[in-house]
Parts: C-alpha cells; structure tokens; sequence
C-alpha cells in the first residue's frame, strides 16, 4: 500500500496545479476551518486571474452588475455598476458550506461559461454541511486541513517561475492514448458517477506534467491527478478507516479485465486507485459521503419547507441590504438609521429640506418563517392493540391534541384494522372533530401495518409538497400480519412494511414508533431503525405519561 | 463566443437527443424534462442543441424575435425594420431569477432618470421562437416554475403591474433539467413537460472513456473538433428542417390513435395530455425518419419519453416508471 503522502506536500502541488491551469481545474474545494493553516494556503494561490471575494449572500447585481441606483440619482444618468462575473476571475467563496443552491447554480453557471476559476472555503462543521454538490461536481481539486499541523508548516507558494514556464507549455503537452483510458477505468472503480471526474483529472495530469517540464503526460502525472481530484469523490470502501486498502473488488477487477486491458499496457489503474485511496483518510471519504447522503435526504435542502406555503412569519430585527426584487425595505427602519445624519450631510450640497437618504441606511424587513407542522397519527386499532391498550394510544393522541391545538399544528389521524388503512381525518386543526373521530375509531381485526406505512407516506408526501412539515407518529403493537394487498401473510406483511419503511427513510420523512404493546416488539424496534424514526417503548402508563414522552420526542 | 460542443458528438444518451430533437420538429410537443446525475450532458446536449438548430429570420433590434415587422410589439418603440438572421435564441434562466426578470416589468433606469413609464421586457421574451433552459428546475422557486408553465402552454406573456399592461407572444420550448437527489418536481408540474427523458452516467468504461476523450479533444482545440463533426451536425440539421416541412403531411391511421389510447388505459396515466403528447411526438418521429404515416414502432419508440413522468407514483414499486411502461409497451404493443 502506498502511504498517504504528506499533507503539506500534496497541498503545494494542489496549489501549483492551481497557478498552472486554474481555469481548466475548474478551482479548488478548501475544506478548512478559518486559521493560519487556511490563511497560509489562501496566501499562496497563485493564479493569473485577479482574486474577487464573495460571501454566500452576494445579491445578483453584485454579481452581474446592474444598474447602481445611488449613482444613478446622483448622476442623474443611468451608471452601470459592473459585476464580479464581468471578467475572468479567480472567485473566493467564503463560507461556501452555506451558499444557497440558487448562487451554486449561478456559480456553477460561470465555471461552465469558462474563463473564472473558484475556490470554495467550506467550514462544514457538522456532518451533513458540505459545500454544495453541482460546485463539489465541477472543482477539480480538493485539500482538507484537518491533518496538517502548524508546526509542521512548509512555504506553499509554487515557484513562480516554474509556473510560467508550465503555463507556456501547457498546451503543448501531449497525452498518451492510454491515459484518458486509466483515469476514466480508476474513476469508475471508485465509483464516481460523474464524467467531469476523469475530464478534470485529465486536466490535472496535463497541468502535473507542464509542471514537470515533460511533454508528455506520464505515469506520476496520472498518479498525482488520481490522488488530487479522485481520491474525494470515491464512495468510501467498505472497511473501516485504519485497515489496509482492499485487495480490488473481484467484480471489478473482472470488468476491467473484459473491458480489454491489452490497451492500456503502461499504466496500471489499479495503481491509481490506490493511489487515490491512500490519499485520504477512509474516515474522511465516509465523513464526505454522510454529507451527500444528508443533503439526499432532506429532499433538496435548497427550497424545503422553511421557505414555502408559510402564511405567518416572526418579524426579525432589519439588516441592511439593498431593496430588490424578493426583498422588502423597512421604511421606519431605514429612516430610523438616516435620522442621526440629517445635520451632517445637510452642508453637503443639495435640496433643501429634503431628508437625505443613503444607501448604506437602508434596512430590509425579515421574517422568521417556520412552516406548518403536521402530526400524522396512524393509530393501531387492530384486534391485539385494542385487547391491549387501544384506549391508552387513544387517550394519548388526544392528550397530544391539545398540545398540537396550542402550537397551531395540524393533526391528521390514519387507523389500520383488517384489511387496510384510512385516513380517518384529512389534516385539520379541529379538535372537536379530531376527537370525534378517534372516540368512535373502534377495534378489532388483523394489523395491515404495511397499508398503515404507505397511507402515512402518501399523506406526508403530499402536506410536504404543500410546505408543510410532517411527522409520523406510530401507535402500534408491531405484529402486522396483513400484506398490502389485503391478503393475510405474515411473511410478505413483514418485507412489505420494511420496504416502505426504507422508502420513508429515503424521503426523508421524520418518524416516531410508538411501541403499545404489553411488552416490547424487537421486530417493531429494527423497523423504526430502517424508519430512521425514533422509537418509544411504552410501560404501563396512563395516557398524560404517554404525550409527555411523545412531545418531549417530538420537542 | 466559443463554439458549442456538437450535438452529434455526444456519445450515447440517444432518449435525451431523441426528445430534443422531436421538440426541434414540433414545438408543440412542449418541454423537455431531463432529470439525471450530474455531468451526465444535460447542459452540453442544450447548448450543442441550439447550434444546430437552424437560425431564425428576425426583426433586427425586436425584443420579442418577431418574425414580421408588423408583429413587433408596440411598447418596442420605433426600430429600424430590417431583417436579419440570428441563431435560434437560447435563453438560460438562472435559478433565484425574480418575476420581475422572468416576465419583465418596469424599466427601473428610466423611471429614475425620466420619471417615464417603460416596459423592459423580461427573459421570456427573448427566448420567444426559442428555447428557455433551466438548470437544476427542481430547486426553482414555485411560483416562477407555474408561471412559466402557464406561458409556455399559452403562448403568450401578460404583464398587467403597476399600471402597465402589456402582452406579448413567448412561444419557446422549455427544458429543464434537475438532479433527482436535490429534490423532486411537483407532479402538476411533472405532467406540464411534453416528454421526460432520465439520463445516467453509463456504465459501461468503453462508453465513458470515449466520452472523456471527445470532451478533451473538443477542449483542446474546439474550432479543429467542431470542424470535424460539422458535417455530421449538418446533416441532422437538414433532415430537422425536412421533417419540419413533412409534418403536416404525415397521416395517422386509426389504428395508431388506438394504440395511443390503450396504452394510456393500460398505464393509467391521469388526463388526456399523454395521449396527445404521445401522438404528437410519435408523428414527429415519423416525420424525422421520412415516414409517410406513423406507425406502431413510432409510438413504441417514444411512449417512455411521453408517458413516464404521467404515472401515479407507486412507493413499493423500486423498479421505477419507466420499467413499468417498458413493461406495458410490452403487453399492449407487442
């Protein structure tokens, strides 16, 4: 196994890559909380292209120009402010973890367009904060500070010289026939779906081999390229961090053998691979892959409920910003800041009597919107529950009723009892009603668990869709002996309801299990953990116990 | 301006040109909706689409592309008149774009400068006769995605704000495209594209490294690769415009509308816009491969495109939409 290189060197020659073709590499991905260590990278990105900062919420005329409407009263002519996209530009995205999908797109955009390059300061913190996917798909290069210590610092900065020269060659550079070949089979070994992975990786090994003052893209170009710009964006391998890389997938290694090796004799991908394994930590790849598989599951983090269908929001206080079209100004506010100045800027020149307004004073309205919250209750009111503790699960909901009447949260309530489930009650607010329906839901009957799942999952799709935020609330006693067709099986009762519990998952949708039964379910236990839901088992309790765990779970 | 990558040096992916070039013969198919990884070549395939598509005869100066001077809208104010030739109109619409950019309202810089009431058209009037390309459609915001829906069915913008009234012809194709992972498409909204297309990576290596290998070419010398596929591309462009010009003439026997109808039965799919999309797109196919009537294997060829997005979502169902209509084209037109 090759031993991961060390961290500072592998970061001088991301960063050298970078001064040679940093429009072709598209830019670099900084994983790096703020401090000397990132200081010192930032300090040494040396690329022919002026340096534009941007934070993630840059308004669009900062970014395409526009017309500048304080010059523009001033002057009384139109004044063009020009925008930071007007020219080619070495872009440095501050806080790049939080860049709203819209400024990706409009990033990714640019990058498409040719002629920028980006480099994106992620300070993820948490496991799910990762720079947004369609920029992580197009920056070639990617350096996590995490392993480099301060005091083993090195000069960074590439030799500019060096650089010159590269740059001069670069087009030059020839790539041998197989090359493309090896970095497209290493990158579809580490399973990257993407093709811009080996496109970029080329591009790298070019830059690599100018660099080098080859002429020819050679084997340690390839190497070098495998490492900077596939390594991080493999699926992390099955084996925990620590342990030496894996022998190849069998599977794979078969394919690539069909696929016809006898045309790549110089360059073994296997070495690339490994190459590219050994370069991170395997912790770091499953640490990344958390990140993707968060952002899958919060169904498009970028427009999720926070934002829509809201009919109220908390006023916040003003920020200053520049009225546009989404946002609205704060008049009182605005003439609030402007007040103190009046005197002052009443001996600059201009009307008489007139307030004076600047820019800087005004101040946008904000809201704290919160969307919506549905409880979706599906209550088992099967023949074991209701021997049970039907009307415990019953004195429940109602219990929690009430909280949800006083939070202004929706209700909706589903009852699963022989063949299939209903929605007994469409999402309502209406507490009389709600408590009609449950007083008169009776008992008796098989469990159709699986029906009761997919009823819940319909409903919660659709209020989200709605912007609403839903949650699922399981009061069962587990044993479902009814697939979803109606037929009573155990055993297809079982798969079907694991199915849709890995569908719920999938969707993201938050759950709670609520276990009724006289003694907890271990099978109910594995389907709330493939629900990704949190799972209650309840003592004997009387109903006020019962709402206090479920709102504390719900809080 | 560099030249586009060719739309056919674009390796594979022969469902996403196929609904493309189908929207390019009759435009009344509607949109396209292309979902799919990312660095699949949705973007790539939009763009090579534009170049080689035949370019439009225009007003000179018209915001709107009007093809005639008397179709220039009145508010354009006074234009010289001369017509010229310009490709056909790409427009990209940038996610987080307002209304206000979308449909076009008041001219911000004259109501400051002149104290005058002026329009200044929005991005769904420069893509009219063209193409109106979202990328990543599913984070769009809501009320942007309805409104576009609504013009592109209608054919035409209305502004009615802030004491103005205007209205103008916005005839484009939309396509969009997204990446399932980050979010899905309201199925309202899912139903409103004419055909949907599902891209992958492929899988197979010899495929992918061909791709990587024309993409390089092309980035190291695009004039000399585009150079090499012009003459493909030119001749696609020229059975597009005969196909254009066939349309009209290509007949539909009976048995093809029963075809269409039972296969909409057999799927279930909601409301009469699959059949008649399915028609539509089948005639164009007819109309591109020189046919004289559309046949079964026209419909068959494009019901997947037409019909996977107007199913009812079915959680257990793994296999997704488009095995099931595989499946039923199967059963229903064997």
């Amino acid at each position: 196994m090759t031993a991961p290189p060390d961290p500072w060197s592998r970061a001088r020659d991301a960063l050298a890559l970078l001064a040679v073709d940093p429009v072709g590499l598209g830019g670099l991905w900084l994983r790096a909380r703020a401090g000397p260590v990132r200081d010192l990278i930032t300090g040494a990105l040396a690329m022919p292209l002026p340096l534009r900062r941007l934070t993630p919420a840059i308004a669009d005329d900062a970014l395409y120009g526009g017309i500048d409407l304080a010059a523009t009263l001033a002057a009384g002519r139109p004044v063009e402010g020009r925008g930071l996209l007007d020219e080619p530009a070495a872009l440095v995205l501050a806080m790049a973890e939080r860049a709203p999908p819209a400024l990706a797109a409009r990033l990714a955009l640019a990058l498409d367009g040719g002629g920028h390059a980006l480099v994106a300061l992620d300070e993820g913190a948490e496991d799910g904060e990762s720079l947004a996917p369609a920029l992580a798909d197009r920056l070639a290069l990617f350096l996590d500070t995490d392993g480099m210590v301060w005091s083993d610092a090195a000069p960074l900065a590439p030799d500019p010289a060096a650089v010159a020269a590269a740059r001069a060659r670069l087009r030059a550079v020839a790539v041998p026939p197989g090359a493309a070949t090896a970095l497209t089979r290493a990158a579809a070994a580490l399973a990257i779906p993407s093709l811009r992975a080996p496109l970029l990786a080329l591009a790298a090994a070019r830059a690599s081999a100018a660099l080098s003052g080859r002429d020819t893209v050679a084997e340690a170009d390839l190497r070098l390229a495998a490492s900077l710009v596939l390594a991080h964006r493999g699926t992390p391998p099955p084996e925990a961090a620590g342990e030496p890389p894996p022998p190849p997938d069998p599977a794979e290694a078969q394919g690539e053998g069909s696929g016809g090796t006898d045309r790549t004799p110089t360059i073994p991908e296997d070495l690339l691979v490994e190459a590219a394994r050994a370069a991170l930590p395997a912790d770091l790849l499953a640490r990344l892959a958390a990140g993707r598989a968060a952002r899958a599951a919060g169904g498009g983090a970028g427009s999720g409920a926070e934002t829509r269908g809201n009919r109220r929001g908390r006023p916040l206080p003003p920020r200053p910003g520049r009225p546009g079209g989404d946002t609205r100004l704060d008049l009182v506010a605005t003439l609030r800041q402007a007040a103190p100045w009046q005197r002052l800027r009443a001996a600059a020149p201009g009307r008489d009597g007139a307030l004076r307004i600047r820019p800087a004073d005004f101040r946008l309205r904000r809201f704290r919107q919160t969307s919506d919250r549905v409880l979706i209750f599906a209550v088992d009111a099967s023949g074991s529950a209701a021997l049970a503790r039907l009307a415990e699960a019953k004195g429940a909901a109602e219990l929690l009723l009430g909280q949800a009447y006083a939070r202004r949260d929706h209700v909706a309530l589903i009852a699963f009892r022989g063949t299939g489930a209903d929605l007994l009650l469409p999402p309502t607010r209406s507490l009389v009603q709600t408590k009609r329906r449950l007083a008169a839901l009776p008992g008796g009957g098989p469990t159709p668990l699986a029906a009761a799942l997919r009823t819940g999952l319909d409903l919660a799709l659709r209020l989200k869709a709605q912007g609403m935020t839903p949650t699922l609330a399981m009061l069962t006693d587990g044993r479902g002996n009814v697939a979803l067709d109606g037929t009573p099986d155990r055993l297809r009762a079982e798969a079907d309801a694991a199915t849709l519990a890995r569908a719920i998952r999938a969707r993201g949708v938050p759950a709670l299990v609520l276990d009724t039964a006289t003694r907890p379910q271990a099978g109910l236990r594995a389907l709330a953990q493939t629900m990704g839901a949190v799972y209650l088992p309840l003592p004997r309790a009387d109903a006020q116990r019962l709402a206090g765990t479920l709102a504390a779970a719900l809080a | 301006m560099t030249a586009p990558f060719p739309f056919s040096a674009i390796v594979g992916q022969d469902e996403m040109k196929q609904a493309m070039i189908l929207t390019a013969i009759d435009p009344g198919i509607g949109g396209v909706l292309v979902f799919g990884d990312r660095g699949t070549g949705k973007s790539t395939a939009v763009r090579a689409l534009a170049a080689l598509l035949p370019p439009i005869v225009a007003v000179e100066g018209c915001p709107v592309n009007s093809a005639a001077p008397e179709a220039v809208p009145d508010w354009a104010g006074p234009l010289p008149g001369r017509m010229v030739t310009k490709p056909t109109p790409v427009v990209d619409l940038p996610l987080g774009a307002t209304e206000d950019r979308v449909t076009g309202a008041l001219d911000i810089e004259r109501a400051l400068v002149r104290g005058e009431k002026a329009f200044q058209p929005g991005l769904l009037a420069r893509a009219n006769r063209g193409y109106l390309y979202i990328d990543e459609v599913n984070l769009l915001e809501d009320h942007i995605v309805d409104l576009l829906l609504d013009v592109a069915q209608s054919g035409e913008n209305v502004v009615e704000r802030e004491g103005l009234s205007i209205r103008h012809p916005a005839r484009f194709v939309l396509v969009g495209s997204g990446n399932p992972e980050e979010g899905e498409l309201r199925p309202q909204l899912l139903d409103r594209f004419g055909l949907s297309v599902e891209v992958a990576s492929p899988r197979d290596v010899e495929t992918r490294v061909e791709v990587v290998r024309r993409r390089d070419a092309y980035d190291r010398d695009r004039e000399g690769f585009v150079k090499k596929w012009a003459a493909k591309d030119a001749a696609l462009r020229a059975q597009i415009v005969a196909a254009r010009s066939a349309l009209p003439a290509v007949k539909t026997p009976n048995t093809v509308l029963h075809d269409c109808a039972a296969l909409c039965l057999a799927l279930g799919s909601d409301g009469l816009r699959g059949e008649l999309t399915l028609l539509r797109a089948a005639r164009a196919l007819a109309a591109f491969e020189g046919a004289a009537a559309v046949e079964r294997a026209h419909v068959r060829a494009v019901a997947p495109s037409a019909l996977r997005h107007r199913l009812r979502r079915d959680p257990l169902d793994e296999a997704g939409s488009t095995a099931r209509v595989a499946r039923t084209v199967a059963e229903v037109l064997p």
